[in-house]
């Protein structure tokens, strides 16, 4: 599974998995958690990609395929574990979930940076998975673990019923 | 009362890391100016002691996920220098190349990305990317760019994995730039664009008498190699810095502040390049800063963006130099032999003047270990610029005037993160 940079737009699938954050600051390991297990059930024309968030270089995935899905640790005080869910197609995305850094651009901003200049992905959908301990160190909170088994199963399922519409 | 005023930033966006500014106005005299950096102490320079020289490029590459060369550069040519081994040929320019890749994913983010919507009225790039998608764009093609060559060269565009002490673990086969090479001439034309594009922006009537700090080459626009100058007589050799330069303790601030022992406040970073390394550019990029009405020294800060740009179109022209000139070596490094020594190096960070020292023993283990990045020494200098500023522009509303505050703070690209080492403005007006 490549790290984020390494575009490859020959490889243009159907859907792009893109797990986003940093393993090693705890729950922050969520989005790449659920990347990794997704990869493992080798779907057909499914794409995985881990990548640290930087968000000129997220931007520039979002071309190579018409289902984008983002998934990354979210901090908006909500309880451990939450699973939020953004249909980016539809409505903006909260800074303030994916505070990231505020020199280089967050999922966020990547997200609204894309829209304003009309490049976001046919659909584009992101989970945020409430985290409660980005403090240094590998392993993700119990709760975050929970929902890593959620957001794997919902992904899992949208996939599926986009391989089947796609299908028929 | 009239004339007292405090403005507050909280936190100053589109800067890197955590800090804030403070500006007290007092019967409209600015009475304290604090720069504050409360992001944590990180501690990179404990972190080394007890490793190995060879893991020092690495370690130090982590201080900053925009400009890890410039650690990895000052740290490997401080090794290099402790070890008596010379670096040269091939392994030296693809050590320019990987350079000039930074700078121009560092330069093209901060014109773009971070400073050019302070000078168009705008919150922040995405707004700015409604109005102006074509200059936005461009930004985003140009980073990539510099990203790009910092991944071929480096193994990844976010800290490197290839750079080691006396060169690379692996070099790059001359194929590997082919595809790139048309992609770099593209730039160097954005680059040139770019420089039309901020030289229309209104830029406040704002000078300083600064000292100018940078590196200076008998030959070529300064990377990491050099005598450390200033426009106020400072000629050193990169081991004498701490002859010179000390740092100190500021109650209101994680990052050490830099002063030169004899006059205090410096100033480093593109202006400073620049205005003591004008002769050593291209003639495209002196015909591009000619044409933006700059002279051959800038001592108005906020140009700092045309700056930026004009060094943009050198970056991409050496990356097109050193390229067509490129023979893959036969070895991708020269062999360390660890001594027990004191090593020195100092390279241009796109911030500015990056300096590492480390003390090792016999076996290359490090002993201790000294990190100065540019930010940390641009702090005093960011306070003198907004003591001046401030008093200037009094008549200006509360909004406005935290407005032009912020971006004289981004005139400065600080990179606090580094430096610690963000930001919150407070203007006091009592």
């Amino acid at each position: 599974m490549p790290e984020g940079g390494e575009s490859d737009v020959n490889k243009r699938s159907l859907a792009l998995i893109i797990g986003v954050g940093n393993e090693y600051r705890r729950d922050d390991g969520a989005g790449p958690e659920v990347a990794r297990r997704i990869d493992k059930l080798n779907l057909p024309q499914v794409r995985v990609l881990l990548h640290s968030g930087e968000g000129a270089s997220l931007l520039e995935h979002f071309h190579e395929a018409d289902l984008v899905i983002i998934i990354d640790a979210a901090q908006s005080e909500s309880s451990p574990g939450a699973v939020h869910f953004f249909d980016a197609g539809n409505s903006p995305i909260p800074s303030a979930f994916f505070n990231y850094s505020t020199h280089a651009f967050s999922v966020a901003e990547a997200v609204e940076l894309g829209r304003a200049l009309g490049k976001l992905p046919t659909r584009l959908l992101v989970y945020g998975i409430e985290g409660t301990d980005f403090s240094a160190g590998i392993g993700l909170t119990e709760a975050v673990q929970v929902s890593v088994d959620t957001v794997v199963e919902r992904i899992t399922n949208d996939l599926k019923q986009m391989g089947s519409s796609h299908c028929s | 009362m009239k004339g007292n005023r405090l403005i507050k930033v909280d936190y100053l966006a589109r800067v890197e890391g955590e800090g804030s500014l403070y500006v007290k106005i007092k019967d409209n005299k600015v009475e304290d100016v604090k720069f504050k950096i409360f992001e944590p102490p990180r501690f990179f320079e404990a972190f080394l002691r007890g490793r190995e020289y060879k893991e020092a490029p690495d370690i130090s590459a982590r201080i900053c996920g925009i400009c890890p060369i410039a650690y990895q550069m000052s740290a490997v040519t401080a090794m290099e220098q402790a070890f008596g081994m010379k670096v040269d040929g091939q392994l030296r320019a693809l050590r320019r190349l990987i350079y000039c890749g930074e700078w121009i994913e560092s330069h093209a983010l901060h014109v773009y990305m971070l400073h050019a919507p302070d000078f168009l009225g705008y919150e922040d790039a995405i707004q700015l990317a409604k109005d102006y998608p074509d200059a936005v764009q461009r930004g985003l093609r140009l980073k990539k760019v510099g990203n790009d060559l910092m991944t071929i060269v480096g193994g990844r565009e976010i800290h490197p994995i290839n750079v080691r002490v006396g060169g690379f673990y692996k070099t790059p086969d001359k194929a590997k730039f082919k595809a790139i090479t048309e992609e770099l001439k593209w730039a160097r034309d954005a680059a040139v664009e770019t420089v039309k594009f901020v030289a229309t922006l209104k830029f406040p009537d704002f000078e300083r008498d600064y000292e100018f700090v940078a590196l200076r080459h008998p030959s070529e626009y300064p990377l990491f190699e050099g005598h450390l100058v200033s426009n106020k007589g400072l000629d050193i050799e990169i081991k004498d810095y701490e002859q010179h330069f000390a740092e100190e303790h500021a109650k209101h601030s994680h990052a050490l502040h830099s002063v030169l022992k004899a006059r205090g406040a410096y100033f480093v970073g593109p202006l400073a390049r620049y205005s003591l390394n004008y002769d050593r550019l291209t003639p495209l990029a002196q015909k591009c800063a000619k044409e933006a009405g700059l002279g051959k020294t800038c001592n108005n800060p906020f140009k700092s963006i045309i700056v930026r740009s004009v060094e943009t179109v050198w970056a991409c022209e050496e990356a097109l130099r050193i390229i067509k000139e490129y023979e893959r070596p036969d070895k991708p490094y020269v062999e360390a032999n660890p001594r027990a020594a004191v090593g020195c190096g100092c390279s241009e960070a796109p911030r500015g003047i990056c300096y590492h020292r480390y003390r090792l023993d016999d076996k290359g283990i490090i002993l201790d270990a000294k990190i100065v990045p540019p930010t940390s020494q641009n702090q005093k200098t960011i306070e003198a610029d907004l003591a001046e500023f401030v008093p200037q522009h009094l008549k200006l509303s509360d909004e406005k005037l935290t407005w032009q505050c912020e971006q004289a703070v981004r005139n400065y690209d600080p990179c606090i993160s580094c430096a610690t080492h963000f930001l919150k403005l407070h203007i006091e007006r009592e």
